[in-house]
């Protein structure tokens, strides 16, 4: 069985179109274009060129001993995603749907952000290429990374702060979807992860899927093996499925998800969407969600933004449903902690996103013993969160000047 | 022929177009929702969109938007909707349709759903999220009630798009005036016209307009072409500024616009 191959519409039971008339004509163009520019030698020569000299890529991998003396001794190895361009994976995604964006003579982009890292990466493309952009943001989630506002507002993005709904990642997402309806001619949705109404998904996995095909070759290189375990955090899922796709057909290698408990599961405040909903439709697709008996979607917390939506991608529900992958919650807490470990274990912060998967990898690794290998999406750097670690750990001088 | 189709084909036999009002469920309060849409019955309105108050309601522009989330804080509940499309086809001759995003009927059972709206007087649903082609369940489920489906058809509709919406659609098919979301607009787009002719090209025998419809003009402007004019967000914004009696009153307005010559008649169809 190849599990690689997947294009959607659907995974499995999960995936489709669950959007209205007016979008499908240009849902089928996209399919269509990005069909054609995958097949386009062309196109692949100017975003390898791109990923290669404005991000970085490849990223290094970078084992970490003092960090896993905490996990049970296992071997753990970060992919540095943090180190790309503009500080996580999600340029990777941006870049190839920019260049769709010009492939298809659109002039305008508008984007979706929870944490912030999609929009930074949106309004650095749309400045790279010269495409007019907007960023539309939760207002909760405008005070909270209030830095990468001004980091959008900065490279020429308009931010638009959303005020209906919860007034996080879900309601910016609804908003990019009434401008898109309306501004369908002119302009391009870049869409941030792999969620979303076809070819979204699997458009996204496409050109996220590099880090796990680098990874994998890297840690073969340094280990001699495939890893026993790969992990990543999953919010709405795209950096997890970049990981885990080049080793989905590995049968030996165990992927491992893990989502925000927020204040724990068995509250009402976290965004466990694989662990603790149940199917349903939410932005044009048909996948896991935190919803009601009525079907009205429920609000989703965690103290990372990113991590703050309660859905996720269609592929991971269908990967779930046939325990290709297992998810698993991590609390905000467990989270900090994590965040805090590998600063002053090895020199590295986290995005407090991505310090999920390594309080996740922490009792992984226990469980695994010493022999094990672990491969650890590390999605982003934690720049952005410095406020928030800041107010968590107390870190900032009473009295101290706060911008 | 089906509950809205008749309705249509009264409206059409009598010289006249349709007037399709929309107002959400449980705005401002429930028993206010309630007699608005009794009361735009009353004043002209032939089929009432009742409009299920959803999280995530990707279709509707601000002031839709604003009702819906009011009407949720204010502890809608599915189950309210039975009980709104019972009371008001109790106390008025208008067909009601529901007006429902597709989340919320499958939580639901669509099949339960269904059920329940033919025992509560419902005519059916127009269901703005949900593309024929994702709609094999409600497509059967209604099948067997008989209970009319409404799917869209946009400007943007392909040629083949547009004959599959008229094949699976049942009542009528609902023509988007604009490419966007709800909300009333000044000028009602021309692509609503060619749109209209090409579903009656399709095969369609009833295509109603809406987005964007809020004055006695417009109405008899769509109606020189189409076979219903829908207006949404115009009635709400007078609903929220001026009460029951305001609502009715627009209505009555509105009506006014529904009555064509036979000149007019002629030239359209």
């Amino acid at each position: 069985m190849t599990l690689k191959n997947s294009t959607g519409p659907y995974f499995g039971d999960f995936g489709g179109r669950y959007v209205p008339e007016s979008l499908i004509a240009t849902l089928d163009d996209l399919t269509r274009e990005w069909e054609d520019a995958k097949a386009d030698p062309a196109f692949h020569r100017e975003l390898d060129a791109l990923l290669r000299d404005y991000v970085g890529r490849p990223t290094a991998i970078t084992e970490v001993p003092r960090f896993a003396e905490h996990a049970g001794g296992a071997r753990i190895i970060l992919k540095r995603e943090d180190l790309t361009h503009t500080g996580s994976h999600k340029i990777n995604n941006v870049l190839g749907q920019a260049l769709l964006t010009k492939r298809v003579g659109k002039t305008r982009v508008i984007a979706e952000t929870g944490a912030g890292q999609h929009g930074v990466a949106t309004a650095t493309a749309a400045a790279l290429f010269g495409l007019d952009c907007v960023i539309y943001m939760g207002e909760v989630d405008t005070e909270r990374q209030a830095l990468n506002v001004a980091r959008m507002r900065l490279l020429g993005a308009e931010v638009i702060p959303v005020t209906t709904g919860s007034r996080t990642l879900k309601d910016a997402i609804n908003e990019a979807m009434r401008d898109w309806v309306t501004n369908v001619g002119t302009t391009n949705y870049i869409f941030g992860t792999v969620a979303g109404p076809h070819p979204f998904p699997s458009m996204v996995r496409d050109l996220q899927k590099v880090i796990g095909e680098e990874a994998r070759d890297q840690v073969i290189s340094l280990t001699g093996r495939l890893p026993d375990a790969v992990t990543a955090c999953v919010g709405g899922g795209s950096n997890a499925m970049g990981i885990f796709h080049a080793f989905l057909d590995d049968a030996d290698v165990a992927l491992y998800g893990f989502e925000a408990a927020g204040e724990g599961v068995d509250t009402p405040r976290h965004a466990a969407t694989i662990t603790k909903g149940r199917p349903g439709m939410l932005h044009g697709a048909r996948s896991f969600l935190l919803q009601d008996d009525d079907g009205q979607t429920t609000e989703s917390h965690s103290i990372s933004a990113g991590l703050d939506y309660p859905g996720v991608g269609p592929e991971h529900a269908w990967l779930a449903s046939i325990e290709r992958a297992r998810y698993r919650p991590v609390t905000d807490a467990a989270a900090m902690e994590a965040l805090r470990l590998l600063s002053r274990t090895e020199g590295i912060i986290p995005a407090i996103e991505s310090a999920h998967a390594l309080a996740g990898t922490i009792e992984l690794g226990r469980e695994l013993g010493p022999d094990a290998v672990v491969l650890v999406s590390l999605s982003g750097r934690g720049d952005k969160d410095m406020e928030t670690a800041g107010t968590y750990f107390n870190l900032i001088d009473e009295g101290a000047e706060q911008s | 022929m089906t509950g809205v189709a008749e309705t249509l084909r009264a409206r059409r036999e009598a010289g006249e177009g349709a007037l399709i009002g929309y107002l959400p469920i449980g705005f401002p309060t429930f028993d206010e929702s309630i007699d608005a849409a009794v009361g735009i019955a009353q004043s002209g309105v032939d089929i009432i969109e009742l409009g299920v108050p959803y999280s995530d309601p990707v279709m509707d522009g601000l002031v839709i938007q604003a009702a819906t989330q009011r009407a949720l804080a204010e502890g809608f509940r599915l189950s309210h909707a039975f009980e709104a499309v019972r009371r008001i086809t109790a106390e008025c001759d208008a067909d009601v349709l529901l007006m429902t995003y597709w989340n919320p009927v499958v939580q639901y059972g669509v099949e339960r759903f269904a059920d329940d709206l033919i025992d509560a007087g419902g005519a059916g649903l127009i269901t703005p999220d949900l593309v024929p082609d994702e709609g094999a369940e409600w497509i059967a489920a209604s099948a067997r009630t008989g209970l009319d489906r409404v799917f869209l058809a946009a400007p943007s509709s392909s040629d083949d798009r547009l004959a599959q919406a008229v094949e699976t659609s049942r009542g009528f098919v609902y023509a988007v005036s604009t490419m966007g979301i709800t909300g009333a607009r000044t000028d009602i787009d021309t692509a609503a016209r060619s749109l209209v002719s090409r579903l009656r090209d399709a095969g369609a025998e009833n295509a109603c307009v809406g987005l964007g419809i809020s004055t006695p003009e417009q109405v008899r402007e769509v109606l020189e072409y189409a076979d219903g004019a829908i207006v949404g967000s115009a009635l709400v914004k007078a609903l929220a500024d001026g009460g029951v009696p305001a609502v009715g009153e627009l209505a009555a307005q509105l009506a006014t616009g529904t009555t064509r010559t036979r000149h007019d008649l002629k030239g359209s169809r």
